[in-house]
């Protein structure tokens, strides 16, 4: 379309006296408060966002059962307890302690198998424990003993999991965790994960006998726990 | 000698692109955003390798805080019938009766942490009121009188007479001590309720760990 011209700047004629020239206006408009705004909401919003959704681990408690024939018996062999007691108060920055023995606890004269280390520790003293397990059923396989684990192959066939030979291997692994009355939420949450990042398959969580409790309490009172 | 001329270049840019990705990110951020829900307590929750997605809908939840003290939440934003059909489970398992208005404050709260004495008391205050005052928690170390027991048989019975599945919730601060967290998982076992989540943030696998060799072996977990 042709455009009216208006200017009457090219076009040499000069408009009547008194006659004033429309000014022209811009079309820009000053966008800098509008940007600031924008960019205040844009602070806001990602301040309040609540992306991710809420994650977690999934856990199962067994059904009490009172009649001991019912109970699940634990090889001894295989079997690691696991004693949280009393963390370090918050702010000192040390790994809180973590008592275990392997086995039954034993602590005649001489023999003594309850140990203390901390959280970092305990993730070795797991795998050393699995590795051991391991060990003493590798020949299983070598004899020709693999219907032992036949469900767990069919299972893992299924799902196709090629983890089942170390899940039949370790299948005697039982860790026991027993927290003790000052063990706080943390170190549940950290052991059970513990459980999660070694990969075992079966550990419980039990209340702590009362001769399980006092060693942790004289072991925390020797290392100056309040 | 003829200087040369510098061509004078406007200090005016053009902000049309700038302000577009600006309203891009915007409307982003308005779109994604969910509001954190309100709760009556802070609760720093550990980390944990389990990466486990957990319901936000038709699910319960047990808050505990660092000094112990247990809430009951009941999260269904889609079904707003629910937290009153729970008070009237509540009500007729502890010969109480709610009002309407009880059931409505009830909803709004969010989660509650006072015993079944002061429930009713509890629910006649405002919503603004109810955020001020601390609650003492739902008592549930002492064996004999562990409430949350009745608090999650009675959600459990309500899911299970829509027949819709219920996910159970238990979101506790680091600090909180063990006695508590057991009576809380006695109460879930009470009602035959043996499976449960724990809300943690998420952290990574150590590397080398046997999960972290897992993962990378099956890569693919559809999950």
């Amino acid at each position: 379309m042709a455009s009216i011209d208006t200017s009457g700047g090219d076009s040499g004629h000069k408009k009547g006296p008194g006659v004033k020239k429309a000014k022209k206006l811009s079309t820009r408009v000053d966008m800098t408060p509008m940007v600031d705004l924008g960019f205040l909401l844009i602070t806001f919003f990602i301040f309040t966002a609540t992306m991710e959704t809420p994650k977690g681990m999934k856990i199962l408690m067994p059904k009490d059962v009172n009649d001991p024939k019912k109970q699940n018996e634990a090889k001894e062999s295989g079997a690691l307890t696991i004693m949280l007691g009393k963390p370090f108060p918050p702010g000192t920055g040390k790994p809180d302690p973590v008592y275990f023995y392997h086995g039954q606890l034993k602590v005649d004269a001489g023999v003594n198998n309850f140990e203390t280390t901390t959280f970092k520790g305990i993730r070795d003293i797991i795998i050393k424990k699995k590795a051991d397990v391991i060990g003493r059923h590798t020949h299983d396989f070598d004899q020709g003993k693999e219907s032992i684990c036949k469900e767990l192959q069919d299972n893992a066939n299924k799902a196709k999991d090629p983890e089942w030979k170390n899940a039949c291997l370790s299948r005697d692994l039982v860790i026991i965790i027993k927290p003790g009355p000052d063990a706080n939420y943390k170190m549940m949450v950290d052991i059970l994960d513990e459980m999660t990042i070694n990969q075992v398959k079966t550990y419980a969580i039990v209340k702590i006998l009362d001769q399980e409790l006092e060693l942790v309490r004289l072991t925390e009172a020797s290392a100056g726990i309040k | 000698m003829p200087s040369v001329k510098m061509p004078r270049h406007s200090t005016d840019t053009d902000m049309t692109p700038f302000v577009d990705i600006a309203f891009l990110i915007l409307s982003f951020f308005i779109m994604a955003t969910k509001f954190k829900p309100k709760e009556p307590i802070q609760t720093e929750i550990p980390n944990s390798v389990s990466a486990e997605e957990l319901p936000e809908n038709d699910a319960m939840m047990v808050l505990i805080d660092s000094t112990n003290r247990v809430f009951f939440a009941v999260l269904s934003e889609k079904d707003k019938t629910i937290p009153g059909k729970v008070l009237d489970k509540i009500g007729s398992t502890r010969q109480m009766t709610f009002t309407a208005d009880q059931k409505e404050s009830f909803r709004k709260a969010g989660a509650v942490g006072v015993p079944f004495s002061q429930l009713s008391s509890f629910l006649d205050l405002e919503t603004e009121e109810q955020a001020k005052i601390a609650q003492p928690g739902i008592p549930v170390t002492d064996t004999l009188d562990n409430q949350l027991i009745y608090w999650i048989g009675a959600i459990k019975q309500v899911y299970a007479e829509e027949r819709r599945e219920l996910k159970y919730l238990v979101k506790g601060d680091g600090m909180a001590t063990y006695p508590t967290i057991e009576a809380v998982i006695a109460a879930f076992k009470r009602n035959d309720q043996l499976k449960f989540n724990l809300v943690t943030s998420l952290e990574n696998a150590p590397t080398n760990s046997d999960l972290d060799k897992y993962n990378r072996r099956m890569p693919a977990k559809s999950k």
